[in-house]
């Protein structure tokens, strides 16, 4: 069926023909809307949705058709409860090139950074890094040609049509607009991610 | 408290016990021992956790030499069968059997395969890390490679008794089953990817890569990028490159390259030496 790609014999890779269904599909899965689903990995243009076992997988998927045909193609609206607010010193290395290309200038960057909640996304390539959505589209730049060897943990970033925070130090070639110390793990924590798929960043500037 | 001492490690000894499933969306892989069917064997071998929580010593190409202190042990030695000698008599494989205090247990080369399990009853203790004590090659989470000297400490009785009184030696299949994955499309002739590849030494737990002729990409994708996607262990990915990389335990969350296929059974590429002659099959 389109939409519902195999993915060996317990998993299936969703990708629905409008990606604007994601994050319901994605909550949807989570939730439990699908009997036998173990694990819901999210991503930019797919889920990925682990059964418990090949027979859990054969018995789910009349649901899991149902689920694609049925969950509407909507960006969620932020829900007041799952805001987290990140607070960011904006010295970062690239803050004034991201003004000069957005034409906003550093300060009108940071207003348009902190104006509107980000979505998170997806995680991936790190424990506790999240790709963060849905932010000020004017605030969409390219990566830098050069990436840097070494970002520091807590570097607040920007590439393409996402944001993100580094949760450890690692190359990385996002443009790098602040810094936070929030804490993005903490494995005493439930869920252990600060940003947790589902939830959305409050981006708030403050002294560094 | 009774432990192993590990005398030498050989080429790479690492903890591994079921791993960390069920945290990919935080960007964590599963990670966990590679030949998970020998793991549980030797779990059953010696009544330890059915769950896969008591951690063993993934082997990697034998060479690993550890010494019984403050007690006895009951361990157990599966997956790839390597020659095993305690106090200079030989050890047996696939069955449970007692170190005494000061026991030396050694392991040569195994002749086949490339990893083996020394489990002990009661499992092997380390500070775990998002719940499991693997080592992830990966992204450096879990106990650290052993290294000689590193004193194991060995953990409680489990309640259960033993569920199996030897076990087989797995096999080394010289084909290989593929069950579909979610882009066969990407390649020019997906049925290519049935013939024989050779093992590549640059293999490791990320994943095995083949060498072999080059899989071509269709004209349509040819320049032209995958968003990144969830991928699986045992996932076929082909890169632009065209040499296949078969997913291992400590693979990526996500890949910007396609998985073409999916090995039906990922437990045997644990044991895929650099050089073997392999063939997949499309199942």
């Amino acid at each position: 069926m389109p939409g519902l790609l195999p993915c060996g014999p317990d998993a299936v890779l969703v990708e629905p023909a409008d990606p604007a269904q994601l994050p319901g599909l994605t909550d949807a899965l989570t939730s439990g809307r699908v009997d036998g689903v173990v694990e819901v990995v999210p991503a930019a243009r797919t889920v990925l949705a682990r059964f418990a076992s090949p027979s859990a997988l054969d018995a789910g998927r009349p649901a899991l058709r149902q689920l694609l045909a049925t969950v509407p193609a909507a960006i969620p609206a932020p829900d007041p409860s799952r805001v987290v607010e990140v607070a960011v010193s904006y010295d970062g290395p690239d803050l004034a090139e991201v003004g000069r290309l957005t034409g906003l200038g550093s300060a009108g960057v940071v207003a348009a950074h902190t104006a509107t909640p980000w979505r998170v996304a997806f995680g991936g390539f790190a424990p506790g890094f999240a790709y963060l959505t849905g932010g000020d589209p004017r605030l969409r730049v390219p990566r830098r040609a050069e990436p840097r060897q070494a970002v520091p943990a807590g570097a607040v970033g920007l590439a393409g049509e996402f944001s993100g925070i580094y949760p450890r130090p690692s190359p990385g070639g996002w443009q790098l607009i602040g810094r936070t110390t929030a804490a993005l793990w903490d494995a005493g924590r439930q869920p252990p991610a600060l940003l947790a798929p589902g939830r959305w960043v409050r981006f708030v500037a403050v002294a560094g | 408290m009774t432990a192993l001492e590990v005398l030498r490690p050989g080429p790479l000894a690492l903890l591994q016990d079921a791993g960390r499933p069920g945290l990919a969306a935080l960007g964590i892989t599963a990670s966990g021992a590679f030949d998970r069917a020998a793991f549980r064997a030797g779990a059953a071998l010696l009544g330890n956790h059915p769950a896969g929580s008591d951690a063993a010593i993934e082997v990697t190409l034998g060479g690993l030499a550890v010494r019984a202190v403050g007690g006895p042990a009951q361990v157990a030695l599966t997956g790839a069968p390597v020659p095993a000698t305690v106090g200079g008599l030989a050890a047996p494989h696939g069955r449970a059997f007692a170190l005494a205090e000061g026991d030396e247990l050694s392991l040569g080369t195994p002749p086949r395969g490339v990893r083996s399990y020394l489990s002990v009853r009661g499992g092997l203790l380390a500070e775990p890390e998002f719940g499991s004590r693997s080592r992830d090659l990966l992204a450096h989470l879990g106990p650290p490679p052993l290294r000689a000297g590193d004193r194991l400490e060995i953990g409680p009785p489990p309640s259960w008794q033993p569920a199996a009184d030897s076990v087989l030696p797995p096999d080394f299949p010289a084909v290989l089953d593929v069950l579909p994955g979610p882009r066969p499309d990407w390649l020019a002739d997906p049925g290519a990817l049935a013939r024989g590849w050779e093992v590549s030494p640059q293999s490791n737990r990320v994943g095995v890569r083949l060498l072999g002729e080059p899989l071509r990409w269709a004209a349509t994708r040819l320049g032209t990028e995958l968003p990144s996607e969830p991928v699986v262990r045992g996932g076929i990915q082909v890169p632009p490159g065209g040499l296949p990389v078969l997913f291992g335990p400590d693979h990526p969350t996500t890949g910007g390259y396609p998985v073409v296929g999916v090995i039906a059974d990922p437990d045997r590429l644990a044991q895929l030496r650099p050089g073997d002659q392999l063939t997949l099959r499309w199942a």
